[in-house]
């Protein structure tokens, strides 16, 4: 066992919970650099833990040396390295874009991103039941914080309903964990999964059910995708890009991991339902994106449709490993591209000072870099080669295909005919030339590094799509 | 019927009675206070299932103590939350 | 990594390195623009030429990146490849010349040069692709970069025909996806190969197979417009002459009808396709579409629509010859992939001229334009005899061997459909040639831009590379017997397709 104190795990929820804490202690606005350099060292911490992980599989950690149940283990396996790097991936170019983007003034940014990003790798590495309960919390609050932190009265709103769906479906899902406590008396996955049987007690089905709505409604699953666009369509564009990147890919992360793990034999009843729920959120957010005129609207709803492809590997699970691959690979092309069209549409926003699809006009020649970025990630959406999104896609047809399952196939390719339309309502009203129409908020000049910051995200969306092959090595390590 | 079981089955109740709250009400107070409710239902099950053989269990006491933290967190948040968007509303 | 896999990719990049640099140069660097624009060109070239040299001589060229277990990007600059890389990048060299005097202080400069290198790249890629998974990673990255250039003007109309395109290339590419990953799922992942590889397959498949081949001819029918997939064409006529010429000479419809003798040749195999009764229905879409673009463009007074039906009806002539089953109608339709490049590109040149210097938009404005531009209707007239199959040209080569394969076939009324058309193309090309070398001018052209002065009737940018490209037209119809012809490289190909046929 090497020194505990060199172990990347704690270093990675510590870290951040520093540099927050720091950045509030120095005051409102302040903190930025802090977490420059703080994300750089997370950052690097998560590609030594996917290098250890791919090299001698999964490990875990006990914090402070306790050990559980009294104690909390920290477990990182190929899934969970993953979504870590997708996080610090994600989050350190949005610090370079969020230093420009608050020129005028963060509030409480800085606090409240170290705070959540403390929290979602506390999530992504945790290893019982409970522990997720706690960090779940953890990270709806901090996105509740950030959502409100421009005080406009239709954030506050939207704010206030995304933190009371939080709290509901956190309640839900703790009932679920009390009642698995009470029939087996462990909350450890682990230990969990050899005690679930086929043929459990009603009160194992009935947590289950609770703790799986509870997490379909934290991910926005339609019909539960109600509260999404309003808190992702108001916050300011790096919130949005945090929420919409990182956020909702934590409860899925949590689905997938439960679906895959203690609760394997009974996911299954549910999978077709949810594939269905998945094939109806694309099409239906997809729609929504093609009928409304606020353009980071248009992104949110792209976000309920996305979000409908990670549920389509559910019922495909079963068979092999493709589809897990095929989630995975969707959640982090998803998030890069999100990430980096969130961003791009608050550029193009402070650009042209309009907040409608309609204000763009002749936006390609005042921003082109941010345009190219937003069109790569469009393609990543879209599912166009090279992109991230496009293998993803291509692993779910062929797990799709392999199981004989071929109406997802239809939904796939369909999707993307339909995200395709949506993104080019974008590009389209950009491209064309005209006298720009009169701005409705004071028009600013955009720093480069806000472009840069958001077409590397976006590249790195499309590059992705080069590098299946060492996804694939991570995940087939240490998984169950 | 263990006294355990009482307080589970109660749990139960309170934490039904809380969500239609949570779902039903307009209030934002009533809401978040109905929050409360559902969160004391699960701690009461929480501590009711976990009593085996008359003795205590340490860990859910453990858990129901960290979830009562959380639970005022969140319930300070949503109380600030609420407020300011009442202010707005009444100005 | 070896030089043999380094080439291909040199080829890629001496496109797509500097496209990303122009992306970011100000408007103003001109000098730098043309610049890096002219050495990529060049560098392609050499490139391209160093891979001639090696092809001939036996070497093979390749290049594989795994992205997922199981499926492989994959490049390989075989004969067939490298006759549409070279005709590419040839004409992209003329094209760039052509598009820096037509752009002449126009606005968003940077941004059309980068799309362009785009573009090209795109198209080096679809060459190059060494199996469908490749090929349809480059055939999308041509669709995503040719919208900006089709919608480059920004108006109203340049949107309404970018969209039409963008519906109608993405839907094709929907489909040439289904049918990929059937196969896909049927083979695993396959590389190009003579012959085909689905030959081996379980006969169960058969009917799978038909249908896949259906999705993926009319994948690629939709850039290669045939018809009823060919509707985007006409209405991408919005975009600026430099466009159309990449559009219809150099990289999409070409790619398109690319698409289909690598599918037909190389997957299926041209003896297997025409076990499973695939390659009649194929030549028959063909038929129909030469004849019904022939006719659609007799109708046409807009000069580039009329272009446009003209490439409709033309770019099937490949089409038809990969469809005719035997190695003469296979040299014929593969020489003409090159001859219709050239032909097309000097008449899209032409047109190009005629609308920037004098305003002359329309087939009944061309009265008397021979005697104020010669040498650009001269041009023009070698594009257009070359079309009609006028000896001596380019087209008459091809022609003969796509009837010389149609005879041999068995499929005499093929020999009926291509005189009928070269009567059609006679009936809507010699009216312009008549107007405007024996009508008499009118007092006024409708906007005369570019005044003459002496011998130089408009900017030489502008007139040079229409007079190369219609030299090449006669060179390539003259010389065709030549070892370094078009038709000889072709001839090269049949060799490898079939094997011994010309012993």
């Amino acid at each position: 066992m090497p020194d505990p104190f060199l172990d990347p795990l704690p270093w990675l929820i510590l870290l951040p919970l520093a540099w927050g804490a720091l950045a509030f202690v120095a005051g409102p606005g302040r903190g930025g650099g802090l977490a420059l350099v703080g994300l750089t060292g997370q950052l690097g911490l998560a590609l030594v833990l996917a290098v250890q992980v791919v090299e001698s599989g999964a490990r875990s950690h006990a914090v402070g040396g306790w050990g559980a149940p009294l104690g909390i283990d920290l477990l990182a396996d190929g899934l969970a390295v993953a979504m870590l790097l997708l996080t610090q991936v994600v989050a350190l170019p949005q610090a370079v874009y969020a230093r420009a983007y608050f020129a005028q003034g963060a509030g409480q940014f800085w606090p409240l991103a170290g705070f959540l990003l403390a929290a979602l790798n506390a999530l992504f590495l945790s290893a019982d039941l409970f522990n997720i309960y706690v960090t779940l919390e953890l990270v709806s609050l901090a996105a509740v914080g950030l959502v409100a932190l421009g005080g406009k009265p239709g954030q506050v709103a939207a704010a206030l309903r995304y933190l009371l769906v939080s709290l509901t479906t956190s309640g839900a899902y703790l009932m679920g964990v009390a009642l698995i406590y009470g029939v087996y008396g462990t909350v450890s996955l682990a230990t969990l999964a050899p005690l679930v049987t086929h043929q459990p007690p009603l009160a194992v089905w009935l947590a289950v059910g609770l703790m799986g709505l509870g997490l379909l409604a934290k991910t926005a699953l339609f019909p539960f995708h109600f509260w999404l666009p309003p808190a992702h369509g108001g916050a300011a564009a790096p919130v949005s890009a945090l929420l919409s990147a990182l956020v909702v890919k934590a409860s899925f992360y949590l689905l997938l991991r439960l679906a895959l793990g203690p609760f394997v034999s009974l996911a299954a009843e549910a999978a077709l339902l949810l594939g269905m729920l998945g094939a109806v959120a694309i099409l239906w957010g997809s729609w929504q994106a093609l009928r409304t005129v606020h353009i980071k609207m248009l992104v949110a709803w792209s976000t309920v449709a996305q979000l409908g492809y990670l549920f389509l590997a559910f019922p495909l699970l079963a068979a092999d490993g493709l589809a897990l691959q095929a989630g995975v690979m969707q959640a982090l092309a998803h998030g890069l591209a999100k990430a980096a069209m969130f961003a791009a549409a608050g550029v193009l926003m402070l650009a042209t000072g309009r907040d409608t699809l309609a204000g763009l006009a002749g936006a390609a020649g005042r921003v082109p870099l941010t345009l190219f970025a937003f069109a790569l990630a469009g393609i990543t959406l879209m599912g166009l080669p090279p992109s991230g999104g496009f293998l993803a896609k291509w692993l779910l047809i062929d797990a799709a295909l392999h199981q004989g399952q071929v109406g997802w196939v239809v939904v796939v390719i369909g999707g993307g005919l339909l995200a395709a339309g949506y993104v080019f309502r974008v590009l389209r009203q950009a491209f064309l030339h005209g006298p720009p129409e009169a701005p409705i908020q004071p028009v600013h000049p955009v720093s480069r590094s806000m472009e840069w910051a958001t077409f590397l995200l976006a590249a790195a969306s499309v590059l992705l799509g080069l590098r299946g092959v060492e996804l694939v090595a991570l995940l087939e390590r240490g998984m169950p | 019927m263990t006294p355990g079981l009482i307080f589970a089955l109660a749990g139960v109740g309170l934490f039904v009675l809380g969500l239609g709250g949570v779902i039903l009400l307009a209030q934002s107070l009533r809401r978040i206070l109905a929050f409360n409710l559902m969160g004391s239902g699960v701690f009461l099950v929480l501590v009711g299932l976990a009593q085996r053989d008359g003795n205590p269990d340490p860990v859910p006491q453990a858990m129901v103590l960290t979830g009562i933290v959380v639970a005022v967190a969140a319930t300070a948040l949503a109380l600030a939350l609420a407020r300011q968007f009442g202010d707005r509303e009444d100005a | 990594m070896s030089l043999n896999e380094l080439l291909p990719l040199g080829v890629l990049a001496s496109s797509l390195v500097p496209g990303l640099i122009i992306f970011t140069l100000p408007e103003s660097r001109i000098r730098v623009r043309t610049v890096l624009n002219l050495l990529g060109a060049l560098t392609k070239m050499i490139l391209v030429g160093v891979l001639l040299a090696g092809v001939s001589a036996g070497e093979d060229y390749g290049f594989r990146h795994t992205v997922l277990p199981g499926l492989d990007l994959v490049f390989k600059a075989d004969a067939l490849a490298l006759l549409f890389v070279t005709l590419s990048s040839v004409l992209w060299l003329f094209t760039t010349l052509y598009a820096i005097g037509y752009l002449e202080g126009a606005p968003h400069r940077s941004r059309f040069f980068g799309f362009f290198s785009l573009c090209v790249t795109a198209t080096m890629g679809i060459a190059m692709a060494g199996n469908l998974f490749t090929f349809f990673v480059f055939y999308e990255l041509l669709t995503l970069a040719t919208f900006p250039l089709v919608v480059h003007r920004g108006t109203p109309q340049a949107m309404k025909g970018g969209t039409v395109y963008l519906a109608y290339t993405l839907g094709g590419g929907a489909l040439l996806l289904t049918g990929i990953v059937w196969l896909h799922g049927l083979t695993g992942s396959v590389d190009f190969a003579y012959g085909g590889y689905l030959a081996g397959l379980d006969p169960a498949y058969e009917g799978q197979l038909k249908i896949a081949f259906l999705l993926l001819i009319a994948g690629v029918g939709v850039k290669a417009a045939i018809v009823p997939l060919h509707g985007w064409l006409p209405q991408a006529m919005v975009a600026p002459a430099p466009v159309s010429a990449l559009l219809h000479a150099v990289a999409v419809v070409k790619a398109g009808a690319f698409g289909v003798v690598r599918i037909v040749y190389e997957v299926y195999g041209v003896e297997f396709a025409q076990g499973l009764d695939l390659l009649l229905p194929l030549a028959v879409a063909a038929a129909v579409t030469i004849l019904w673009g022939s006719v659609r463009a007799l109708f046409q007074d807009d000069l580039k629509k009329r272009l446009a039906f003209s490439t409709v009806s033309q770019v099937s002539y490949i089409v038809l010859g990969v469809a005719l089953f035997g190695p003469l109608g296979t040299v014929g339709g593969l020489v003409h992939l090159v001859h219709q490049g050239i032909m097309k590109i000097t008449l899209f040149f032409c047109a190009g001229n005629f609308a920037e210097t004098l305003g002359i938009h329309k087939v009944s404005e061309m009265d008397g334009a021979g005697r104020r531009m010669p040498l650009t209707t001269l041009a023009f007239s070698i594009g257009a005899l070359g079309m009609m199959g006028a000896p001596l040209t380019a087209g008459a080569v091809s022609k003969a061997w796509l009837m010389d394969g149609a005879g041999a076939s068995g499929m005499d009324w093929a020999i009926g459909v291509l005189w009928t058309s070269s009567l059609l193309n006679a009936a809507y090309f010699l009216p312009i040639l008549w107007r405007a070398w024996f009508r008499a001018s009118p007092t006024s052209w409708p906007d005369e831009h570019i005044p003459a002065r002496g011998r130089r009737e408009t900017a030489w940018l502008l007139l040079l590379p229409p007079l190369v490209t219609a030299a090449a037209v006669l060179v390539a119809g003259m010389f065709a017997g030549a070892e370094w012809s078009p038709l000889s490289w072709a001839l090269l190909i049949a060799d490898r397709e079939y094997l011994l046929w010309r012993s």
